[in-house]
C-alpha cells in the first residue's frame, strides 16, 4: 500500500483485523477487500444478521452507525446494502455489505440495534429494498402517498410529480412535472477520452459528403471550437 | 395543536382514554419541520412517532449529478447551523480517495474554523434550549456571539453561513492576519464575558434545573445501542470524541479535554455543550498560536485551482483552471466512509467513486437521525412539556436530518 498522505480520520490499524474477521465469518463470506484504508466485507444476504451479531458480540463492534443503500443497475442483484460498524473499544471501523434485487428481502437487524429501524426504512424508501423482520417498514423521507423509489438510478432527478397550492381548490394539488426547458446535463469528460456516444455532428463523418459544397460544411463545424477558446480568454469565474 | 379525541373521556365516569395529538409540523419548539404524533395519557407521553422528511430535498441524488466540487455547497445547506463541519467530512472523504496531502496551514485553518463553527452552533443550541424551557434573555445574548462568529466566517469566505470555504486539498482562500488577531481578541476580551454572563442566568437556575435534570435519562448501553454520538453519548459518561480518538487534520496536535456527563439527562447534555465551548476556545487559541505560514491548498494542480496571477503567466495553469471548472477532477474508483465530529455528533459521508468526475453515490449520515429515532424511548413516561426540553437537548436541525 502506498503511503498515507491525506489527513482523514486515523483510527486503529487495519493490520491483522481482516484475517481475524474473515476467519470468524468465513462460512458466509463472499468477498473481502481492503482499499483506501477501509475494510469491506461482502457477505451472503441471508446471513447478514448472523454476521453482524458475531461482529458485535465477539469482535466488539458495538455501534452500527449507518446503513447505506446503493444502486448498480447493471448487476444481476442491483442493490447493495452497506452497514457501517464502529468499535468504541478497539477504535476501529469496518463496512459490511450484502446485495439484493427489487424483490428479494434482506433480514432486518432491528433485533441487534434498535436504530436500524429508521435506517432500514430509509433504504426501503429510497431504493425499495425490503427488510423482513422490520415491523415498521413505512416510508420515512418522502411525502405521504409518494410512489416510486427516488434514489434508484433509473428514477429521473426531476421526479414525476410536482405540487403547488391551488387557490381555486384551497389545497395542495399534485401535477405531473412540466419542465419549461429540458433538464440540462453537460458532459465534461473529454470527448477523446471517455465518451461512448456519437458527438453531435460526428454522424456526418460516415455519410458520403454531398458533392457540391464540402468547404462550407467544414466552416460550419468550426465555430464551436472558436467558442471554446473565446471562453478561456474571457472566463474569470474562479 | 389539534386535539383529536378518539373516544369521549367522559363516557363512564372514571375511564379516561388516551388521546393523540400532533406536535408540529409547525411548532416553535420543534426546531424546524418535525411532526410528532403523540399518544398521551392525560399529560403523560405514552408513545411518540416522529414523522421526519418534511424537508427532504434529495441532496444525495443531486450530488450524484454534480462534480465533486459543485457538490460541496450542498453540505453547507444540510446542517445550516454548522456548515463548515459538514464540509469537513466531505472534503476529507475526497482527500482520502485521492490520497493527497493537505498543507499544514490549511489543516490549521480548517481546525480553527471547524471549532469556530462548533461555538457558533452551540450558541444557537444553548440559546434555543433555554428558550424551549422558558427563558428568553440568554438566547438574545448568545445570539450576539453567534453574530460575531458569522462575521468571522464572512471575513474568511465572503459568506456568513454557506461558506463553501473548505475545498478538496485545502481551503479556498487564505485569511488576513488581522482576522486571526481579531478572533484571538474576541475570545480574550469579549466572548467569555458575555457567555459567562448569559450562562450564569441558567446553569444554577432552579426553574431550568427542574425542567432538565432527570429528564430523558439514557443509560450507557442504550446510548451505544441507539447509535448516539457527540454530546449525546458524552452526556452518558462515555468519553468518545472523534477529534480525540480518530484525529483528522491537526487535531492530534491540539490539547483539549473531553467533557462527559454523569447522569445522562437533558441537563448533562446542556452542560457538556457548555464545557465543549470552552474546549473549542482552547483549540482556536492553539491554532492561532501554532499556525505556520505556507500554501493553503494542495500544490497538486490537478486538484486545486491555480492562483489568479499564475493564470496570467502560465499556459499550464490556464489549462488546469479551465479543466477544473468545467470537467472537474477525477477521483479514483473506490468507496470510503469518513466521519468527523460535527457539533451535533458523528457526521459521516459514505462516498462511492466510479473513477469519473462525479460521485457515484454519496450517502450522508446525519447526526439527528439516530437521536431523533430514540425520541420515543426517551420521552416515554415524561410529561408533554418535557418533550420540548428533550428535543432541545438533542440539538436537531432538519436540514441535516431530512437531507
Amino acid at each position: 500500500m502506498s503511503a498515507v498522505l491525506h489527513s482523514a480520520p486515523k483510527y486503529a490499524s487495519n493490520e491483522g483485523v481482516m484475517d481475524a474477521l474473515c476467519e470468524a465469518v468465513s462460512v458466509w463470506l463472499d468477498h473481502a477487500e481492503e482499499a483506501h484504508g477501509e475494510i469491506i466485507l461482502t457477505v451472503k444476504r441471508d446471513a447478514i444478521a448472523d454476521v453482524l451479531q458475531i461482529l458485535r458480540d465477539d469482535h466488539s463492534y458495538q455501534q452500527m452507525m449507518e446503513i447505506a443503500g446503493a444502486d448498480y443497475p447493471e448487476r444481476a442483484e442491483r442493490f447493495e446494502v452497506v452497514y457501517m460498524l464502529l468499535s468504541l473499544t478497539k477504535n476501529h471501523r469496518i463496512m459490511v455489505k450484502c446485495s439484493t434485487d427489487e424483490t428479494t428481502p434482506v433480514p432486518s437487524i432491528t433485533g441487534l440495534w434498535p436504530n436500524a429501524g429508521w435506517l432500514e426504512r430509509e433504504v426501503f424508501d429510497m431504493y425499495g429494498v425490503v427488510f423482513t423482520g422490520n415491523s415498521d417498514l413505512r416510508r420515512i423521507l418522502t411525502d405521504y402517498g409518494f410512489e416510486g423509489h427516488p434514489f434508484r438510478k433509473d428514477f429521473p432527478m426531476t421526479g414525476y410529480t410536482e405540487l403547488r397550492y391551488s387557490e381555486e381548490e384551497k389545497r395542495v394539488v399534485y401535477e405531473p412535472v412540466e419542465l419549461p426547458q429540458d433538464m440540462r446535463t453537460f458532459d465534461f469528460l473529454s470527448p477523446w477520452e471517455g465518451s461512448d456516444y456519437v458527438l453531435p455532428g460526428d454522424e456526418k463523418a460516415d455519410e458520403p459528403a454531398p458533392a457540391p459544397e464540402p468547404e462550407i460544411e467544414e466552416a460550419e463545424e468550426k465555430p464551436p471550437v472558436d467558442g471554446v477558446e473565446f471562453d478561456i480568454e474571457e472566463g474569470d469565474d474562479t | 395543536m389539534s386535539v383529536q379525541i378518539e373516544e369521549s373521556p367522559t363516557t363512564d365516569g372514571d375511564v379516561i382514554t388516551n388521546y393523540t395529538i400532533n406536535f408540529g409540523p409547525q411548532h416553535p419548539a420543534a426546531h424546524g419541520v418535525l411532526r410528532m404524533i403523540m399518544e398521551l395519557d392525560g399529560e403523560v407521553i405514552e408513545r411518540v412517532d416522529p414523522h421526519v422528511g418534511l424537508l427532504h430535498r434529495g441532496t444525495e441524488k443531486l450530488i450524484e449529478q454534480k462534480t465533486y466540487l459543485q457538490a460541496l455547497p450542498y453540505f453547507d445547506r444540510l446542517d445550516y447551523c454548522s456548515p463548515l463541519c459538514q464540509e469537513h467530512s466531505y472534503v476529507l472523504a475526497i482527500e482520502k480517495l485521492l490520497n493527497i496531502e493537505v498543507p499544514e496551514r490549511a489543516q490549521y485553518l480548517r481546525v480553527l474554523f471547524a471549532e469556530l463553527t462548533r461555538i457558533c452552533n452551540h450558541m444557537l443550541n444553548i440559546g434555543a434550549h433555554v428558550m424551549d424551557v422558558g427563558a428568553m434573555t440568554p438566547n438574545l445574548w448568545v445570539f450576539e456571539l453567534r453574530e460575531d462568529c458569522l462575521n468571522f466566517f464572512e471575513r474568511a469566505s465572503g459568506a456568513r453561513m454557506h461558506s463553501a470555504w473548505f475545498r478538496p486539498g485545502g481551503v479556498h482562500q487564505d485569511v488576513p492576519e488581522k482576522l486571526l488577531v481579531d478572533i484571538g481578541d474576541w475570545l480574550d476580551n469579549r466572548f467569555f464575558q458575555l457567555f459567562d454572563d448569559a450562562m450564569s442566568l441558567v446553569v444554577d437556575n432552579r426553574i431550568f434545573k427542574q425542567r432538565n435534570v432527570d429528564i430523558a435519562v439514557v443509560g450507557r448501553d442504550d446510548a451505544i445501542a441507539w447509535g448516539f454520538s457527540g454530546p449525546m453519548i458524552r452526556a452518558a459518561g462515555i468519553p468518545w470524541d472523534l477529534r480525540k480518538s480518530q484525529p483528522y487534520d491537526v487535531y492530534d496536535r491540539m490539547e483539549f479535554d473531553i467533557p462527559v456527563g454523569t447522569n445522562s439527562d437533558c441537563y448533562d447534555r446542556f452542560m457538556v455543550r457548555l464545557a465543549e465551548v470552552r474546549e473549542s476556545a482552547k483549540i482556536i487559541k492553539q491554532c492561532i498560536r501554532d499556525m505556520p505560514q505556507g500554501p493553503i491548498a494542495s500544490t497538486d494542480g490537478k486538484v486545486s485551482p491555480p492562483k489568479r496571477g499564475e493564470m496570467k503567466q502560465s499556459m499550464e495553469s490556464l489549462i488546469h483552471h479551465f479543466k477544473l471548472y468545467t470537467e472537474g477532477f477525477h477521483v479514483p474508483a473506490g468507496e470510503v466512509y469518513v466521519a468527523t465530529e460535527s457539533p451535533k455528533g458523528e457526521f459521516g459521508v459514505y462516498l462511492v467513486s466510479d473513477g469519473t468526475n462525479k460521485p457515484y453515490r454519496c450517502k450522508i449520515r446525519p447526526t439527528a437521525f439516530s437521536h431523533l429515532q430514540a425520541m420515543d424511548m426517551m420521552s416515554k413516561g415524561h410529561m408533554l412539556p418535557d418533550a420540548t426540553a428533550i428535543l432541545g437537548a438533542i440539538d436537531v436541525v432538519f436540514g441535516e436530518c431530512d437531507r
